[in-house]
């Protein structure tokens, strides 16, 4: 008996773990994807309508505005955190001065919560006391700045916050992978008398490939997963215009009792999730096999 | 450094600084603006703008914001809800961690027929939208009769950061030499006497990421803190959210802000302690090696 817990320890140690994970996250999501086929409201209930939930949920303008912000907010926040990133990575790495004290400063961000990213730009991109009465009194009499309450640009402020607190984070992913490039590689592009710009598009960038393909699944994943910064910024507003799909879920599934709804866009934001991380764990594993 | 020339290079230079420094100033503004707007009374933020100096600086906002800020019905500021954050933190954090310890000791060295294959089922879960857990979650809570609690929220984050943690182990784990386990094993040591004596006193720096790391991401969590909290055991960041939103009588952007900081400063005082290692912690999630 005793002989038997110590061969399989490793086992024993693991099996908790185990357990909870096969109930908690894979067995979680059946029943979130059997709940998105039944017509349940309030509560749960087990009488199945095939897709119906899912016709519902693409036939619902605000499920449409929610994906379309999506895309939105999903384009520009990666493009912009990417360039941003990349740029000031590549500054940084000009052995600045006090470059330590810098890297601190663009990534403090990424410490703070969403919630609280979300409070601080409200007022600062607040219509009547924030930016716009800022420009104002600097001079640029008439300056206007409103998307806050403006239907078709709040959704941009989503993107000015997230920005804001990731686009730090790029940098340092960034950094790191330049400071893995070989010097003797850069010297030499240099002795052939590359000129700065030359060196780092066609070879610098070209090494940072798979750091482009790690930031782009994390920041993916954080725009994905926005729930928190629309919640604290823009409340999905003006009405529902910058409702991410997150908080379309949430507020149907618990503020509008229709969780059979909230699980068909659940379900979907998984798919989503799920066409970007195969192909990334796909092309990790294969990697790792070249080794 | 003697006489400054205006040499192509030199200007290089000092365009390049001057990209980062006025950089370093946009990622700082919202942190001043912060702070000014906490220390001015209502009527300096009405006349005056973002940027200017507190004239008269007061801490009427943060002491309002600490301690009797309406958050929802309830009018108790956030000191209640910041305690809860502690509650529901410390034992999050240090469960996690000691459970990711071993799961990513055994992931690493005691490998075993499915164990790779495990490792990549418990790797999803750091990836998967919560929103298709929430519900069944919030069943499994009121089953277990800790709807809306503060142990509740803390099983949530445990089991949920319990792929994390145990990512973070198994990966630094890896690196160290096998040869180290055989050595022990002929010497007699079993499972857990490995474990403590070989592998305890080279994990330092790892168990410093990952409580960091975890402290960062629970005390920063919303989704979860407004999903499965009932009135009284919500954490800071729902009761700054209901605080900003709870507009009873005129809209206080000062305490607002107060609250905002109040909310941070754990975090940032981390970050600014041990920046390094919430680096890493960052960076160990997307470059795995």
């Amino acid at each position: 008996m005793l002989n038997f817990l110590e061969k399989n320890l490793p086992k024993i140690v693991l099996a908790p773990t185990t357990i909870v994970m096969v109930i908690c996250m894979y067995g979680f999501i059946v029943w979130t994807g059997l709940l998105s086929l039944t017509k349940s409201r309030m509560m749960p209930q087990w009488d199945f309508v095939g897709l119906d939930q899912y016709r519902r949920l693409f036939a619902n303008p605000r499920w449409d505005v929610a994906v379309d912000n999506l895309f939105i907010f999903l384009i520009l926040f990666i493009v912009i955190a990417l360039v941003l990133g990349l740029l000031l990575a590549i500054f940084l790495d000009q052995k600045i001065r006090a470059e330590g004290a810098i890297r601190t400063i663009y990534l403090y961000p990424m410490a703070i919560s969403f919630i609280v990213t979300g409070t601080a730009w409200k007022w600062i991109l607040n219509p009547g006391l924030g930016i716009e009465k800022l420009m104002n009194d600097w001079g640029f009499v008439g300056f206007e700045f409103r998307w806050l309450v403006e239907q078709d640009m709040a959704i941009y402020t989503i993107v000015i916050a997230a920005v804001w607190q990731s686009s730090g984070f790029v940098m340092a992913l960034f950094l790191a992978g330049l400071r893995g490039v070989d010097e003797n590689l850069t010297k030499a592009a240099k002795i052939d008398g590359a000129s700065t710009f030359r060196l780092y598009w066609h070879i610098v960038l070209p090494l940072m490939r798979p750091v482009f393909f790690s930031a782009i699944v994390i920041l993916t994943h954080i725009a994905i997963k926005s729930f928190d910064l629309v919640q604290a910024l823009t409340g999905g507003g003006p009405g529902y215009a910058s409702d991410l799909p997150a908080n379309f879920m949430y507020t149907f599934t618990f503020n509008r009792a229709q969780i059979g709804l909230g699980a068909s866009s659940a379900m979907i934001m998984l798919f989503g999730v799920l066409a970007i991380l195969i192909p990334y764990l796909y092309s990790e594993l294969r990697e790792k096999n070249h080794d | 450094m003697t006489s400054f020339k205006f040499t192509k290079y030199n200007i290089g230079r000092a365009f390049i600084y001057l990209i980062l420094l006025f950089f370093a100033f946009i990622y700082l503004a919202p942190l001043y603006v912060m702070f000014t707007t906490s220390l001015k009374d209502i009527e300096e933020i009405r006349s005056g703008n973002l940027m200017a100096l507190p004239i008269d600086p007061t801490f009427y906002a943060w002491k309002k914001a600490w301690s009797s800020a309406c958050t929802g019905s309830d009018c108790n500021g956030l000191a209640p809800y910041f305690w809860n954050s502690v509650r529901i933190v410390f034992p999050a954090v240090i469960i996690s961690t000691i459970v990711g310890a071993f799961n990513g000791y055994v992931l690493a060295k005691w490998k075993f027929k499915g164990s790779e294959f495990l490792f990549g089922a418990l790797l999803f879960g750091c990836f998967i939208p919560f929103q298709v857990i929430l519900l069944p979650m919030a069943k499994l809570l009121g089953m277990l009769g800790l709807a809306n609690t503060v142990t509740g929220l803390v099983l949530v984050h445990v089991i949920y950061g319990v792929a994390f943690t145990t990512l973070f182990f198994r990966n630094y784990y890896v690196g160290i030499p096998t040869e180290l386990v055989r050595a022990a094993k002929l010497d007699g040591a079993g499972f857990f006497a490995i474990f403590r004596h070989v592998f305890i006193p080279l994990s330092a720096p790892i168990f410093v990421v990952t409580i960091i790391w975890q402290f960062t991401q629970i005390w920063n969590d919303f989704l979860f803190g407004v999903v499965y909290s009932g009135s009284g055991t919500q954490p800071i960041t729902v009761a700054l959210n209901n605080l900003v939103n709870t507009s009873v009588g005129g809209k206080e952007y000062n305490v607002d802000m107060a609250a905002a900081i109040i909310a941070a400063l754990p975090t940032l005082a981390v970050y600014v302690i041990a920046g390094k290692y919430f680096v890493r912690g960052l960076t160990a999630g997307a470059v795995k090696g």
